[in-house]
């Protein structure tokens, strides 16, 4: 499984997997578009616009958890390997996120500035979305090698643990703006949990190499990893 | 009161089956005359019903009848706008009784057979509002409520109209995730109730109700958010006091009793000042109580909206 990990067709290969979502999206409005762009579209629903941000929105949490799963997963399954998709995932999330998010500036608000800072500011469910997203800015912006040279990599780990708190904002934005059917964003919510139990485990239980050092030689211990 | 046994009486017993509309003729026509030429058409066959056009009428297009029956809200059915489409199939509407009693000279239970009776049907192309800031242009078919109601004769007690949907478990077995109280409860006040654009639907584009927007029989409130107009009523009962009503039951301060359709008044959660048409690209104005107004604005006089959302 690790070779597998490993070969350069791989990454390349799950690159493409993580765009079928949104060329599935566009195939849709294609045919949409060519059938006239009017009436009901089983594909897009009767409400086309709120099927695009749902499916983004969708689109945008999952992404978040799939990376989120990476470290537990290597470290379960013995899959070091896996680390080598963890940035791509990350940027995928970002990127369905802004298309989620370009969704509700250009067909639910029309590009009106004023309107959006109103909802921004009065609206819950829109302010813990645009936190969302505001967190996981920086991490997509600071995910090249040259940005983990600069701030150095324990520095650049710490502020990327920032999609911490992007995912919880984007579960409570789920949470928030549904009406009674509380299913879904529950599902994500207790994923999220999982997720988030697993690293708190293994923060809580020194590692066995800082006990030895710890019961040897107590001032190096700072020197582990 | 609801009896569960195979369906002695059929829809086809009920309209003349060559009356009802074709519907596959009706799309095909709205491919080739362009949507607009084809809604006409589908009026003239519905006038072959019997079914008179109204006044109340709106003259925008109507909104696609696939939309109207794959974007339903129906909780009982499932909370996706589609669920409804798919898991109300086989729900059973007839046999079918509604029982009105309460506050009331002449309660009486009615069956199917005696509802299509009851006053004259009518076509009402009305505009429908969402709470979710959607909405639709639905060619009703039904009559006034007050004709029913001015039956039963309503005693000088009588303030208030509370409506109960069809509740069973076992036929909506996804009601269980609504995450709303079943059986659905809806209420008006009963000036409302008597007000001539208030109606009882029956069917819609010329044919009976399909399963998912409320069969066989359910309230039309245009100028309130959709989610008043109670679907599949088995009960109706004039009382005294304001009846509790299912969403405000949910959620308070997000559904109040009224729940006149206002651009000035948001929803806790999304702002109310516009709508997207279902079939529209860009949004329009919502216009208070849905544009019925004239009609219906002096029902609220003195009152402060904001409070009696």
């Amino acid at each position: 499984m690790n070779r597998l990990l490993s070969s350069r067709w791989t990454k390349p290969v799950g690159f493409l997997l993580c765009l079928v979502p949104i060329l599935i999206l566009c195939w849709r409005l294609l045919e949409f578009a060519r059938a006239g762009g009017q009436g009901y579209d089983p594909a897009l629903t009767a409400d086309p616009i709120a099927y695009i941000t749902h499916y983004t929105g969708d689109w945008t949490i999952r992404f978040l958890l799939i990376t989120l799963s990476v470290t537990p997963f290597r470290r379960l399954f013995g899959l070091p390997k896996l680390a080598r998709y963890r940035r791509m995932l990350g940027l995928f999330a970002f990127f369905y996120g802004s298309l989620h998010l370009m969704t509700w500036v250009w067909l639910d608000k029309f590009f009106d500035v004023r309107e959006m800072l109103k909802d921004v500011e009065k609206r819950r469910f829109i302010t813990m979305g645009m936190t969302a997203f505001a967190l996981m800015a920086p991490l997509a912006i600071t995910s090249t090698d040259r940005w983990v040279r600069r701030l150095g990599f324990e520095r650049w780990q710490r502020l990327h643990r920032l999609i911490y708190f992007s995912a919880l904002a984007g579960v409570i934005h789920y949470y928030w703006l549904v009406k009674s059917d509380v299913r879904l964003p529950l599902m994500y919510g207790g994923i999220l949990a999982v997720l988030m139990l697993y690293r708190a485990m293994v923060w809580l239980k020194p590692s066995p190499r800082a006990q030895r050092a710890k019961t040897t030689s107590p001032n190096t211990a700072y020197l582990r990893d | 009161m609801v009896i569960r046994k195979k369906p002695d009486l059929q829809y086809s017993q009920v309209t003349p089956k060559q009356h009802y509309l074709n519907r596959r003729r009706f799309l095909a026509g709205s491919m080739a005359l362009g949507a607009l030429a084809a809604a006409p058409a589908a009026r003239a066959t519905t006038k072959l019903n019997g079914v008179a056009k109204s006044p109340f009428s709106t003259d925008e297009k109507p909104t696609p009848l696939d939309a109207i029956t794959h974007y339903n809200n129906y909780y009982e059915f499932g909370t996706d706008k589609e669920d409804p489409s798919r898991n109300a199939q086989h729900f059973q509407t007839s046999p079918w009784q509604v029982k009105i009693d309460g506050e009331v000279a002449k309660p009486t239970t009615l069956d199917l057979d005696a509802i299509f009776k009851i006053a004259p049907l009518e076509e009402r192309i009305y505009r429908h509002r969402c709470v979710e800031a959607w909405s639709m242009v639905i060619p009703w078919i039904g009559f006034p409520l007050n004709a029913l109601l001015k039956q039963v004769q309503p005693t000088a007690k009588a303030k208030y109209v509370a409506f109960e949907s069809y509740y069973d478990r076992k036929q909506m077995p996804q009601g269980a995730w609504g995450g709303i109280p079943f059986p659905y409860v809806e209420g008006l006040r009963l000036d409302e109730a008597m007000n001539p654009l208030a109606l009882l639907a029956v069917g819609l584009y010329g044919d009976t109700l399909p399963n998912q927007d409320g069969a066989p029989i359910r309230l039309v409130v245009p100028w309130k958010y959709g989610f008043k107009n109670i679907k599949a009523i088995v009960k109706i009962r004039l009382v005294e006091k304001q009846p509790p009503t299912t969403w405000n039951i949910a959620a308070a301060n997000e559904y109040g009793f009224y729940s006149n359709v206002n651009p000035e008044v948001d929803h806790p959660r999304w702002s109310q000042a516009k709508e997207r048409r279902i079939g529209e690209f860009s949004k329009r104005n919502t216009i208070k109580f849905n544009g019925y107004g004239d009609q219906v604005a002096s029902l609220y006089a003195g009152m402060d909206l904001r409070k009696n959302y």
